[in-house]
């Protein structure tokens, strides 16, 4: 009964039905009928027992083969038959993965704030804190401690925005420089601030003008503070927002509140130069000027000094500002004011996280 | 202030090969702001001559009048030439600019022998327009008699080809509205001797004997140190000004009026000091500076009446009030076409004084933007000179002399220590040098090394402080050879919580869709009536300017809505229909002190004076604000669109919320601007600082905003002060979670945060989180209430939870929001 043959010929019919089983469920079944409890090898298996003993050994050994043989096929088929249905199954599942996915949009932060943001650092790395001051603000804190006394034709320069009357002391601020005035006056010595702002001067909106703007000004009042170092912190600051080698041009000019005063140059990040004088290449972000006009800047004047009690002899300092939108304007290319006060989404949007 | 370079020249030997942007970029360097250089009669090419209008033939066959006339050029252009003109304000005789054949006029005009008018019109006599000299084309350019040789280059005469620079002057450098102190800093500037013309003595003739100048006299010495007055008599009022006269003061963008006039102009122009002529007949008495009478007026020379009082100087004579001091002239006493008796005022009028004339008048004229700036201390008899000089060369006449009262002069005396310069600049500049670039702008100075003695030129009223020595040196050095170092020390203390927080709630609510926007501060009642909000809000707006751009818009936000709203309605009438912008910003509450304080500048102010300075100001919190409307998520292949509604705009002040780490609790809210079932108070413990929602229909209907929009209002300060300044690091139990769902059917007016609240109170500590995932209304619950699905986490930190346990907590949550709720278990 349990011949060489008989067991052999259960292998064999255990490979063939597992080689036709062609689907994993198929498989199951020829696993139940060649593996199975009840299947031929297991029956003959249990017959082992029942044998004499001399032929026990060789049949045992013989089932034993039969059964790994086919347990074997039965654990490669598996493998075989998985892998043909995983690919079956993700390949029908496959999508087009260039649906748009967006539901949410990310938002932006106006770019006024973020190009604010990025002048502040420049300069917190370089140790510096920020000051802010209130928008509404002392006309003392605004003009007078920074030495524009009431008739100074500079207070005609800058068109004032008062508060309930002319005579009321109060106004909105025309410059972040009375931020200069609250530091001074509530920091320790030495000073080292830079000062982000909205201002306010009373002209109507319009392509290069609106009556709201931003400033960031810069302090630095400590002993032997010379114009050399404005002339490298502002080299510095330069290079960081317009890149390497860039460098600043002071030009004689006037402020009440510095004296030394300079107008502050920027070279133009785009031609460096290379547009002056050159009507074949010319540059639209500096005019083929070479040079872009940033903002202002100076030896803060010993009056001022002296008006929030900082001894003029043995402290010195300087002072640097300049407007938020006319950098916005030449180094993003925004060419009219308006886009940036009308709130316009698609303005704002197109500038996402950082400007 | 507009210079011509030729008149530049006339003054400073400036080398030949300079030209116009030469010249800018060396005043640039000193510190003059060069705006524009202007070519006169940019654009002529070729021959413009002086010509002699030899015989005019009227030709009157034509729809208009018609000359044709024969022109002398001169024998080197072709001796006499007919020429077509159509215009009439011309007669044989007169001497006019000729363009011939060949020559382009600017606008690239190409003058052309050409038939016209039945003639061969050979050249173009020129109109001002035609030349590019001037807007005048009433007729064609009649020049003096003597203007020039027949047939001589007329470009020189009649200026073109000079260029003009226009030059912004700031405040401090009031010496740089003339002539005279644009070329002082060409000389320095191109190391050339200046022969000043401010200083130089005008050889007049001796008085006339028998004679009496006009008297005059200064009741004020600290309001004008100096008066003169120069009389002259006989003089021809029909008189010409010259050519070269008129031509620079049209470059310098004056008009030419009368000889007595443009010769006042002209020489304010060369030297910086402004003068009034009188017509000495319409004088009484002696002519005086002094403080005008209480309810004085005086008709100015504009046609203006103005009401005048004690702060206003003036001019008086006996007749009262003739000009207002370093202003403007009165009509009165103004010269006209029959003056032949003039007397000349120069006078030296405080800066700050004529400042406050001119600004409470409203009247900047080119003798007070001068007077202002600050003008050349001693000038004024130099300056009359030189204009009677003019006056008599001109116009004839005899000298009578001059009257003068004058308060003593001292220069200003500044002390500074030689070594200043460079120690604020930061590089090597030796005494020897600082000495010779402060004497170079006019300073006298004793002591060379140590401590410098320095008197400041007259011409100078800027230099008072060792600041401005030291300016001048450095500039005059050159900024550009400043060296680039940096300070030593700087310990900063990187951003406050207060600017953490402001960049991270930004980023925070822009990451998550919203856009910011900055939008003006000021409203008006119309706004803020849309906006329903009532008169004794405190987001009712109370801060007035004084001088508003708009009428409409007079007062500063107490709350960003009416701009975020203002923001949104352009963007949707835009097309960006689907929105959700922010701003950050400060607003202004309650009103501003009234206790004016003004401390002295010569020292710190004390803590009295600097707290009364800050109590002028209103409270300027900072605020978040949004609006949202239209669409959150569009409808995609995803699925149908979601609307923004009430929940989002609850939403971002909980995004809020969450980046300062604050506890902000939800509760049912009333606000005028809000839908009074969709508003949301959002509380920090007992204090509501902020309100979100839907907002009302009547606000959407007055606002054009579409329905449903909602908007939130959070005050930041108010969420700084309460954040937690170091958050405590939580437990992290790695013991297996229990998850347990519960659904409880309350009435209606109870609110989810209610339950959620008593939910949490009565599972105690074991509870890890809870959240609400469904509600639910209908037939399953009766009529009146809702059903509320929670999810719930149990788990404890030091051990795996039993059934037991477990079922307690449950048991006792359920129970805790039966007694305090009312709520049922489902």
């Amino acid at each position: 009964m349990l011949s060489a043959d008989a067991i052999d010929g259960m292998a064999r019919d255990a490979c063939a039905a597992i080689a036709a089983a062609s689907t994993l469920a198929a498989l199951k079944e020829v696993r139940i009928a060649h593996a199975g409890d009840r299947s031929p090898l297991a029956l003959a298996n249990r017959e082992i027992g029942a044998l004499p003993p001399a032929a026990k050994a060789e049949v045992g050994k013989r089932v034993g083969e039969a059964r790994g043989v086919v347990k074997s096929a039965l654990d490669d088929r598996q493998v075989a038959l998985e892998i043909e249905r995983d690919e079956r199954v993700l390949a029908e599942e496959s999508v087009d993965v260039t649906l748009p996915t967006v539901r949410e949009a990310v938002g932006g932060r106006h770019p006024l704030t973020t190009l604010i943001e990025r002048v502040c650092d420049v300069f917190v790395a370089m140790g510096y804190d920020i000051a802010e001051g209130p928008e509404v603000e002392a006309e003392w804190v605004n003009f007078d401690a920074l030495n524009v006394p009431p008739d100074h034709p500079a207070r005609t320069m800058q068109d004032t925005f008062y508060v309930s009357s002319p005579d009321s002391g109060v106004v909105l601020r025309t410059q972040t420089s009375p931020i200069q005035i609250r530091a001074m006056l509530e920091r320790p010595l030495p000073i080292y601030v830079v000062a982000p702002g909205r201002v306010f001067r009373t002209d109507e909106l319009d392509a290069t003008h609106t009556p709201v703007f931003h400033q960031v000004e810069g302090l630095a009042i400590d002993e032997n503070i010379t114009m050399a170092d404005l002339k490298g912190t502002l080299d510095h600051f330069a290079q960081a927002m317009f890149g390497e080698g860039i460098v600043t041009r002071l030009r004689p000019s006037y402020f009440p509140f510095t004296e030394p005063s300079a107008e502050l140059d920027v070279q133009c990040f785009v031609c460096r130069g290379s547009s002056v004088g050159n009507p074949d290449r010319p540059c639209r972000t500096c005019g083929s000027e070479g040079w872009i006009e940033w903002g202002g800047c100076g030896m803060v004047n010993p009056r001022v000094l002296s008006a929030v009690g900082i001894d003029p002899v043995r402290y010195r300092g300087f002072a640097f500002g300049m407007g938020i939108e006319r950098t916005l304007m030449f180094r993003n290319g925004v060419t009219d004011m308006r886009d940036m006060v009308e709130g316009d989404i698609r303005f704002t949007r197109a500038f996402g996280l950082e400007s | 202030m507009r210079a011509p370079v030729s008149w530049l020249r006339e003054l400073v030997d400036i080398p030949s090969s300079e030209g116009g942007r030469d010249i800018a970029e060396r005043l640039v360097r000193a510190g003059l702001e060069v705006e524009t250089v202007e070519v006169i009669g940019e654009g002529v090419v070729g021959t413009l001559v002086i010509g002699h209008v030899v015989e005019i033939e009227e030709l009157a066959e034509f729809k208009k009048p018609i000359r044709w006339c024969q022109v002398d050029v001169g024998p080197g252009h072709g001796g006499v030439r007919g020429i077509i003109c159509g215009a009439r304000n011309f007669a044989a005789g007169d001497i006019v600019v000729v363009a011939l054949p060949g020559t382009v006029l600017p606008g690239g005009f190409m003058i052309a022998a050409r038939e016209t008018y039945g003639h061969t019109s050979d050249g173009m006599i020129c109109s001002e327009r035609e030349l590019g000299l001037g807007d005048n084309h009433d007729g064609i350019m009649v020049l003096p008699a003597d203007a020039g040789v027949i047939g001589a280059d007329a470009a020189p005469i009649v200026g073109v080809g000079d260029e003009v620079l226009d030059i912004a002057v700031t405040p401090d450098r009031g010496y740089a509205l003339s002539i005279r102190g644009i070329a002082r800093e060409l000389a320095f500037s191109y190391d050339v001797e200046f022969d000043d013309p401010g200083v130089r003595v005008v050889a007049l003739p001796a008085p006339a004997s028998g004679a009496v100048p006009a008297d005059c006299g200064s009741e004020d010495f600290g309001a004008c140190e100096l008066f003169t007055m120069r009389t002259v008599t006989g003089f021809d009022p029909s008189a010409p000004s010259p050519l070269w006269m008129q031509r620079r003061l049209v470059s310098c963008g004056m008009r030419p009026v009368s000889l007595a006039v443009d010769v006042t102009n002209y020489v304010m122009l060369e030297l910086g000091q402004p003068l009034h002529a009188f017509d000495l007949d319409k004088l009484s008495g002696p002519v005086r500076a002094g403080w005008a009478p209480a309810g004085s007026r005086l008709e100015t020379l504009d046609h203006v009446v103005r009401d005048l009082g004690p702060e206003d100087l003036v001019i008086m004579d006996d007749s009262g009030i003739i000009g207002l001091a370093g202003t403007m002239g009165g009509l009165t006493s103004e010269i006209d076409d029959g003056t032949v008796n003039i007397a000349l005022e120069a006078a030296h009028f405080s800066s700050g004084v004529v400042a406050r004339v001119s600004r409470r008048h409203r009247l900047s004229t080119e003798a007070s933007r001068r007077f202002e700036r600050g003008v050349d201390r001693v000038l004024a008899p130099y300056a009359s000179a030189r204009a009677a000089e003019l006056l008599m060369r001109f116009g004839g006449g005899t000298y009578v002399g001059m009257t003068a009262v004058e308060a003593e002069y001292r220069p200003s005396r500044i002390s500074m220590p030689a070594s200043e310069p460079a120690d604020v600049a930061g590089m090597p500049i030796d005494s020897a040098t600082v000495v010779r670039l402060l004497q170079s702008v006019g300073c006298e100075v004793a002591g060379s090394d140590g401590t410098l003695t320095v008197d400041a030129p007259s011409w100078r009223p800027d230099l008072t402080d060792p600041a401005d020595l030291v300016e001048e040196v450095v500039r005059l050095v050159g900024y550009d050879t400043l060296p680039s170092t940096l300070p030593t020390s700087a310990l900063g203390h990187g951003l406050t919580q207060a600017q953490r927080v402001r960049r991270r709630v930004g980023m925070a609510l822009a990451a998550r869709g919203a856009i910011e926007v900055l939008t003006y501060p000021f409203v008006g009642d119309r706004d803020l009536d849309s906006l329903r909000i009532a008169a004794d809000d405190p987001c009712r707006a109370r801060v007035r300017l004084a001088n508003p751009l708009s009428d409409e818009q007079p007062m500063l936000r107490a709350s960003l809505l009416p701009g975020l709203v203002a923001a949104a309605r352009r963007n949707i009438g835009r097309g960006n229909f689907d929105l959700n912008i922010f701003e950050l910003g400060s607003v202004f509450r309650g009103l501003a002190g009234e206790t004016l304080v003004r401390p002295s500048v010569e020292h710190r102010p004390t803590d009295a004076e600097w707290s009364a300075l800050n109590a002028l100001l209103p409270e300027q919190p900072i605020v978040v604000g949004c609006v949202l409307a239209g669409e959150r998520i569009p409808a995609g292949w995803w699925g149908p669109s979601r609307p923004y509604d009430w929940s989002d705009a609850v939403e971002s002040a909980q995004v809020i919320a969450e980046v300062l780490g604050v506890e902000l609790t939800i509760a049912r809210g009333s606000d005028p601007t809000f839908h009074p079932g969709r508003c949301a108070a959002l509380m920090i413990g007992e204090a509501q600082v902020g309100v979100a929602g839907e907002l009302h229909p009547r606000v959407i209907e007055a606002t054009e905003l579409p329905a449903r929009a909602c908007a939130m209002e959070l005050s930041l300060d108010a969420c700084r002060e309460a954040a937690t300044a170091v958050r405590r690091a939580p437990a992290v139990s790695t013991h297996p979670v229990a998850k347990e769902d519960l659904a409880l059917v309350v009435a209606d007016d109870v609110p989810a945060s209610a339950v959620l609240d008593s939910l949490r109170e009565g599972a105690g500590d074991l509870l890890e989180s809870i959240r609400l995932f469904d509600v639910y209304r209908g037939s399953q619950v009766a009529e009146g209430h809702r059903s509320l699905a929670f999810a719930l986490k149990f788990r404890a930190a030091d051990r795996t939870l039993d059934a037991g346990e477990i079922q307690l907590a449950r048991q006792a949550a359920i129970d805790s929001a039966a007694r305090t709720c009312g709520a049922t278990l489902r």
